[in-house]
């Protein structure tokens, strides 16, 4: 017989029962039977609104003492319909929707996007705009796996490493507003190429910060990574073995913790990511402390591929020389009547991407980052859809928590590294 | 010839085999993808059509029917092994056309990416659940479901995901949903403002299919219902209809 469940709510008024009865309290009726005491499950609810579930994500938990019997997780507290927004707007004002999803890493979005359009459309880039992209993708791999170590720092109850790590993260920030004029929102792709150039001397500060960061993930890991109260709180919490781990959809360094060495940069290579030399770490035990190593090393490896992209950064135009994308120069277009009617038809009818789709992964900051999109020759799109890492990685979470303490609930959705605007969308 | 079996969904007057995308068209479409092929042979009448697109993303047209027995096939038999389902989703072209369910497959063992369709007439939009096979397919099911209207047989979580349990007003991504909503912004309001904040947090909640949240419509015009008939109820900051007129 399944264990009666008893509602706990102290802040309810009275007159407001369940059922429209009197709750037990002053004005119960004498008659209700007192519950026994080992036969009662507490009912505990976390968030929407509580910051260790990392944004507007609500988890229902039964507990058995203080063990998790069951966990229920409720989203959509954030849902913008992107979705559908997108369907309204042209080509490249979908750019600006992608930054808004994962504001902790949003030129892996923007970059995301165009390269699926630019794929459906049959478009290659420019050799520039390549490396450009790749520098800017691992920019902010570091940028947001930097804002989960402090949160999960935070989490651990260790606060210093969430200064040490937004102290870092201001640099990115900086270089951000250096090249798109925005800190978050960078919406920094067209379909073509990029907003500009990038302008003198970021590539140097972005060089810069791959010194500084790797320094900076040297402290934080001598405080963090042989800590006790650390290793106590995350080794052996929230385990899932490799196989379950494909199953259930994880992807990214989750899914790389449970031993599983899928990366869609080396699996499924994009702009050259073949030729870069860099590793994949891989856990072994796929528990909370094997996804906490496996981020750190991840921002190493990406600090490695900033310095070799910047290497290999070739001269010559960022965007491509294609009147169906991107508008002609000014010069062009006061001397050349063509260009002139390129101009027009760009600024007042929008790209127009012949009829076709194309599904484009790139390996996101949190996993696989589909971007779905689907044109039937129009300005605007059929359909765009985006393969959310985040979502498909916290439907996991009652797997991973159901049967462990309450306490771990936090440290295991502190481990999945979810941002609640992609998971809403 | 296999490709002249029957014709991609999407492009009616190209036989068989369809290309779209800025690519050149290769000598023999289907011997570059393997699982192609393997599938027309192994599943032939359920297999309606391949389409090439993009340079390199191959598509399968399948029988809506027997999608389960198509997909578990590609999952298990070890020359494909496609052990990752990346996405679920569904596309409306609007139109009265018919609506696509598509699978985005990954085969790690074989690097092999592969885009599974079934298109689904509006007036029957039921599709078998892929989610004994990869219970990753759990959450972009409910999704579907939620923004399209597509019913998955034996989900066993089939409730709605991003939009409110109670939610009234259809479903969001189909092209015949208006941007701003079916109901006027006003009545969006009211029926927010109806919800009952408490009916969140019970054990129901935990139950899995609970009763819809909403307090009907037609019963909140005149005040809230009956709550206890032993004592008089004064209003408190739960009471709706107070709200209501303080915000109102």
């Amino acid at each position: 017989m399944p264990k009666q469940t008893l509602e706990l709510d102290v802040s309810r008024t009275p007159e407001m029962g369940a059922d429209f009865r009197p709750a037990r309290g002053l004005l119960a009726p004498t008659d209700l039977p007192e519950p026994t005491l080992d036969s009662e499950n507490m009912l505990i609810n976390i968030g929407p609104q509580h910051p260790a579930t990392h944004g507007v994500l609500r988890l229902l938990l039964e507990l058995d003492g203080e063990t998790v019997v069951r966990c229920v997780p409720h989203i959509g507290y954030l849902h913008s319909s992107f979705e559908k927004l997108g369907e309204y707007r042209d080509w490249n004002q979908v750019v600006p929707l992608t930054d808004r999803m994962d504001y902790l890493a949003p030129l892996i979005y923007n970059c995301a996007y165009a390269m699926a359009v630019e794929k459906m459309m049959g478009i290659e880039v420019t050799e520039r705009c390549r490396v450009v992209r790749v520098i800017c993708m691992e920019l902010d791999r570091i940028f947001s796996h930097l804002l989960w170590l402090g949160t999960w720092a935070i989490d651990v109850g260790a606060f210093t490493p969430f200064l040490y790590s937004f102290q870092e993260r201001e640099k990115v920030y900086s270089l951000h507003e250096a090249y798109t004029g925005a800190r978050i929102t960078t919406s920094a792709t067209r379909i073509g190429g990029m907003m500009a150039d990038i302008p003198v001397g970021w590539d140097q500060g972005v060089r810069d910060f791959a010194n500084g960061v790797v320094k900076t993930l040297d402290e934080i890991e001598f405080l963090l990574s042989t800590n006790g109260i650390h290793l106590g709180r995350t080794q052996g919490v929230g385990i899932i073995s490799g196989e379950d781990a494909l199953n259930y959809g994880f992807s990214g360094p989750n899914l790389r913790a449970s031993g599983v060495p899928y990366d869609v940069r080396k699996d499924r290579p994009y702009y050259d990511y073949e030729t870069y030399d860099f590793d994949i770490p891989i856990g072994e035990h796929g528990d909370c402390y094997d996804r906490y190593m496996v981020r750190i090393e991840e921002m190493r490896q990406s600090a490695r591929l900033l310095h070799q992209a910047l290497d290999r950064l070739p001269e010559g135009p960022i965007n491509v020389q294609d009147p169906r994308v991107i508008l002609p120069s000014k010069t062009d277009l006061m001397n050349d009547m063509e260009s002139m009617i390129h101009h027009f038809k760009l600024v007042m009818e929008g790209v127009k991407a012949p009829a076709g789709e194309s599904y484009m992964a790139v390996e996101g900051s949190k996993g696989e980052l589909g971007m779905y999109v689907v044109s039937d020759g129009g300005s605007k799109p059929v359909r765009w859809r985006i393969r959310p890492p985040s979502f498909v990685n916290l439907s996991v979470i009652p797997k991973l928590v159901e049967g462990g303490m309450l306490a771990d609930v936090i440290m295991v959705n502190a481990s999945l590294d979810i941002v609640l605007g992609e998971i809403d969308r | 010839m296999s490709e002249s079996i029957s014709s991609g969904p999407v492009d009616p007057e190209s036989p068989g085999t369809a290309v779209s995308g800025g690519a050149s068209l290769p000598a023999n479409l289907e011997a570059v993808h393997p699982s192609v092929p393997a599938l027309r042979a192994r599943f032939d009448d359920a297999i309606l059509g391949h389409e090439l697109v993009a340079g390199d993303e191959h598509i399968v047209y399948v029988d809506p029917a027997r999608n389960f027995e198509i997909l578990q096939w590609l999952k298990d038999d070890p020359d494909h092994r496609y052990t990752y389902l990346s996405d679920v989703t569904a596309v409306d072209y609007g139109g009265g056309r018919p609506l696509q369910v598509v699978y985005q497959l990954f085969s790690i063992p074989h690097r092999r990416h592969l885009r599974i369709k079934a298109e689904l007439s509006l007036d029957a939009l039921e599709i078998e659940s892929v989610v004994p096979l990869w219970q990753s397919a759990n959450w972009l099911e409910r999704e579907v479901w939620d923004m399209f209207g597509v019913t998955f047989r034996n989900h066993p979580d089939p409730r709605r995901i991003l939009m409110p349990e109670g939610y009234e007003e259809g479903h969001p991504l189909r092209k015949d949903f208006p941007l701003r909503g079916r109901f006027s912004r006003a009545e969006q309001t009211r029926r927010a403002l109806s919800q009952d904040p408490e009916d969140y947090y019970v054990p129901s909640e935990l139950a899995g299919g609970r009763e819809p949240q909403l307090v009907p419509w037609q019963e909140f015009a005149g005040g809230r219902p009956p709550m206890s008939t032993t004592h008089d109820s004064t209003p408190t900051s739960h009471d709706p209809s107070a709200r209501e007129t303080g915000e109102g």
